[in-house]
C-alpha cells in the first residue's frame, strides 16, 4: 500500500508516521505540501507538529497549502485518511472532520501518555484493535480540547463517529482522565462516511516497544489490511 | 481607488469555554477588580488594503474572514472600516 506522509514547514511527525507506516508494512513516500499530487497514494497521513507555525489557528493556514486540494478530493472519494495531533487540526479546518480544536482547557501543552478507549473496531483504522479495549500511547499537544456545537456532536454520537476516548488505565471514561477539556472525552472521530480519522494522540509514537507502548502500531496495520481488503474486492 | 484601514475583531462564540478569559477574570477578581463578571478574549487583525470604497473594503473583508480569518464553529467576527487619509489612488479626489 502507497502511503503519502504530507510534510509542511513546520511538521515534526513526518518521519515518525513514515517509520510507523513501514512498521506496519506499508510503502510510505513524503508529499511536501507545495506539491499537487499525491504520487499513487492508497492512503494519505496529515501528521503532527505545527503546521505554518500555528499562526492564526492550528491548521488555518496548512488548510490551505497546494496539496489540500488533492487531499479533500481524495477523501471525498472515499481515500483513507488520517491527521494525527497537528493532522486532525488540519483536517478539521479543511471541513473534512466536523468540529474544532481549542486551546487545552488547563492552558498548559500537554505531553504525557494517556489511555484511550477504542469504541469501534469497525472502521478501517482500528480493525486490528478490540471494541472497547484500553490502549496506551503519548499526546503532545496545546490545543486539542475537542469542541463541536450541540446538534453536530449529538449527530457524530449517534452516527457512532467517535472512534477514541480518554480514559482511564482500567477503560473508565472520566473527567479524570480528560486532559484538555475535550467535550465527552473525545480524542479520536471519523467523519460520517468512515474513511477520515483525525486523532490528538500520537500512535505514530507508539510503535515499538522501546519508546514505551507498541499500541499504536494496530492502527497503521488495520489501515494496511483496509486497503489490501479494498484492492481484492 | 482609496487605501482603507480594516480592524477585524475574532470573538470566541457565545457559550465557548474561553479558558484565557477564565484566567485573566480571576487575575482582575485578585486584583479586587469585583465588578468584572466576564472575560473574553478575542484577537484584533488589522489590514491594510485598496478599494472602490468602504462597502468594497468591508465585502473583500468579509470573505477573507468567512475563508480563513475566523473560524465559523468557534468565532464570530465584526468588521470596520476606515478610509486612510492622503493615500488615494486616484487624483484629486482626497487632498
Amino acid at each position: 500500500m502507497k502511503v503519502a506522509i504530507l510534510t509542511f514547514p513546520g511538521s515534526n511527525c513526518d518521519q515518525d508516521c513514515y517509520h510507523a507506516m513501514e512498521m506496519a508494512g506499508g510503502a510510505p513516500h513524503y508529499v511536501w505540501h507545495r506539491e499537487t499530487d499525491l504520487n499513487g497514494a492508497d492512503a494519505v497521513v496529515v501528521p503532527g507538529g505545527f503546521a505554518h507555525g500555528d499562526y492564526l489557528r492550528p491548521g488555518a493556514i496548512a488548510r490551505f497549502s497546494p496539496i489540500m486540494e488533492s487531499v479533500v478530493s481524495f477523501a471525498r472519494g472515499g481515500g483513507l485518511v488520517i491527521g494525527i495531533c497537528n493532522g486532525f487540526q488540519i483536517l478539521c479546518e479543511a471541513g473534512l472532520l466536523p468540529g474544532a480544536l481549542l486551546r487545552n482547557r488547563s492552558l498548559k501543552f500537554q505531553s504525557h501518555v494517556c489511555h484511550l478507549r477504542v469504541e469501534t473496531a469497525a472502521t478501517p483504522f482500528t480493525t486490528d484493535y478490540e471494541d472497547g479495549g484500553v490502549i496506551r500511547m503519548p499526546l503532545s499537544h496545546a490545543d486539542g480540547n475537542y469542541y463541536a456545537d450541540a446538534d453536530t456532536l449529538q449527530r457524530i454520537e449517534d452516527g457512532g463517529q467517535v472512534i477514541f476516548r480518554y480514559c482511564t488505565e482500567t477503560g473508565e471514561v472520566s473527567a479524570r482522565a480528560n486532559p484538555n477539556g475535550a467535550l465527552s472525552n473525545i480524542a479520536g472521530i471519523v467523519n460520517d462516511k468512515g474513511n477520515v480519522l483525525g486523532m490528538m494522540p500520537h500512535p505514530d509514537r507508539a510503535v515499538e516497544a522501546v519508546t514505551g507502548s507498541t499500541d499504536g502500531l494496530p492502527l497503521f496495520t488495520s489501515m494496511v489490511a483496509a486497503r489490501v481488503g479494498l484492492g481484492a474486492a | 481607488m482609496s487605501r482603507f484601514r480594516i480592524e477585524v475583531l475574532v470573538k470566541p462564540r457565545p457559550g465557548l469555554l474561553d479558558p484565557q478569559g477564565k484566567a485573566i477574570h480571576s487575575a482582575l477578581s485578585n486584583l479586587g477588580y469585583a465588578a468584572v463578571d466576564e472575560v473574553r478574549v478575542g484577537k484584533a487583525i488589522y489590514l491594510d488594503l485598496i478599494a472602490d470604497s468602504v462597502d468594497q473594503a468591508t465585502a473583500m473583508a468579509d470573505e477573507m474572514c468567512r475563508k480563513l480569518l475566523a473560524n465559523p464553529v468557534t468565532e464570530d467576527f465584526t468588521i470596520s472600516a476606515e478610509e486612510l487619509p492622503g493615500a488615494n489612488a486616484t487624483a484629486g479626489a482626497t487632498p
